[in-house]
């Protein structure tokens, strides 16, 4: 079938590409424009390892072709850090060794960064809710809502 | 994992897309993508074409009208769960579009992709059934309306045609109601085991009940309406004994049961009496011990 082209905006970098209709967002944004942060895993929508945001909000990006999206803004873990600076939830994440073997990572801290633009005083549980949609397989989930909550009352990590 | 190839096209208004289901044998309409992509990559499904409906403007909207809420096709499940006009006068439907998936899930998925979509195991069907709601469709013969009775026909079949879009979903709003809707979710697929709708209506006293609906989907065949239910509530005080005798009402025959080697009609029927027993319980108001 025919490539269409389309226009992404990733990370505030404007992008255009030939694409088959058939391709998913994360395909084209990991083969075509090589922001592999985006982790293909189930490829059912359960995982969230592929997580981005779309126009602001927290999608699975398994789960969309990326011919849709034409035109729209992504945003990826990549876009997360500034000046090779990890941001605060990033270091939290860190300091609280919220990650073992990292495959859930960068879709866990594109969701959990979602929750925080609007998340008042939110208790644990909570946060395990807002984190449903991401599998991890190491950490038994304790220590990511430790970093997401630290993220909250403190910021970045005060001392290391 | 790819999908099987097609054609795409955007079309940017609701008679475009209808011309472009009549002009392309075999095309599938596509709103949010989350229910059609995924039988796509399976196999399940290979529309040769899809038109993608996003492009449309004026479908994704939340808006009071004479009759009750009138729901944009396009409107996502987060989008439902928190509007207030929504939490306020269809409380279960806004507890259903909480109840799907998970954020990610709930920002991709529409309500009119959903309902369209007809996938059994989906939560909003039994809200919508219990609010006696209903959807608009536009299709090469003009607009018309399908009651949510007469939508759900199983195994990813309703009562849209082909060449129909699903534009908007009504919902009839009226006083002295309550309504909700409880999930037991399947712990592995997300999808409820069982999940039941509850809208009751009372008089001004609030003592008697004058008009119930109760819905279930989940294991079943289809979503659907469960008459006894409600026939035991309709007319009945509000109090424990009715619901107890709505409650007992509540098993499914288990030809309507899809089959399932980790949850047999019993258990399924069982959930639904618990589940159905917590919705009344809700909607009456009534506390539990």
């Amino acid at each position: 079938m025919s490539k269409q082209e389309i226009t992404l905006s990733v990370n505030g970098a404007t992008h255009e590409l030939h694409v088959e209709p058939r391709t998913l967002l994360v395909t084209a944004l990991r083969e075509e424009l090589g922001y592999t942060g985006a982790n293909v895993g189930c490829e059912t929508a359960r995982c969230g390892a592929c997580t981005v945001r779309v126009n602001g909000d927290a999608i699975k990006s398994c789960m969309q072709f990326a011919v849709q999206l034409d035109g729209a803004e992504i945003e990826t873990v990549e876009g997360l850090a500034e000046d090779g600076n990890l941001a605060p939830l990033q270091a939290q994440f860190q300091a609280h060794h919220g990650l073992q073997c990292g495959f859930c990572t960068p879709g866990m801290l594109m969701t959990a960064d979602t929750y925080l633009k609007d998340a008042e005083n939110p208790s644990r549980e909570e946060i395990r809710e807002a984190i449903e949609g991401n599998l991890c397989r190491c950490t038994g989930y304790h220590n990511i809502v430790d970093a997401i909550e630290a993220t909250l009352t403190e910021g970045a990590p005060t001392n290391e | 994992m790819y999908a099987n190839d097609f054609e795409y096209y955007r079309a940017t208004s609701v008679a475009e897309a209808v011309e472009l289901l009549v002009s392309n044998e075999g095309a599938e309409p596509m709103a949010g993508s989350h229910g059609l992509l995924p039988r796509m990559r399976t196999g399940e499904e290979a529309p040769p074409v899809l038109v993608d409906i996003n492009g449309i403007d004026g479908l994704r909207s939340i808006e009071e009208t004479e009759a009750g809420l009138s729901i944009g096709a396009l409107t996502t499940h987060a989008e439902i769960a928190r509007s207030e006009l929504v939490q306020t006068h269809a409380p279960a439907l806004a507890v259903a579009a909480q109840a799907v998936g998970d954020i990610q899930v709930r920002n991709g998925g529409s309500i009119g992709g959903n309902l369209a979509h007809g996938d059994p195991r989906a939560d909003l069907p039994a809200a919508v059934l219990a609010l006696g709601g209903s959807v608009s469709v536009t299709g090469p013969d003009g607009s018309s309306s399908i009651d949510a009775t007469e939508l759900f026909h199983g195994d990813f079949k309703t009562e849209v045609g082909d060449h129909e879009i699903v534009t908007a979903v009504e919902i009839p709003v009226a006083a002295n109601t309550a309504s909700t809707y409880v999930k037991y979710r399947n712990p592995l697929s997300g999808y409820p085991l069982i999940g039941v709708g509850t809208w009751v209506q009372t008089d001004d006293g609030g003592e008697t009940i004058e008009a119930a609906r109760v819905a279930a989907t989940g294991n079943l065949v289809r979503s659907m309406r469960l008459e006894e239910v409600e026939n035991a509530l309709i007319g009945s005080a509000v109090d424990k004994s009715t619901i107890d005798a709505a409650v007992a009402e509540a098993a499914v025959d288990e030809e309507l049961y899809r089959q399932d080697p980790q949850a047999s009609a019993a258990y399924c029927n069982h959930l639904l009496a618990v589940r159905t027993a917590e919705a009344l319980d809700t909607v009456l108001a009534i506390e539990t011990n």
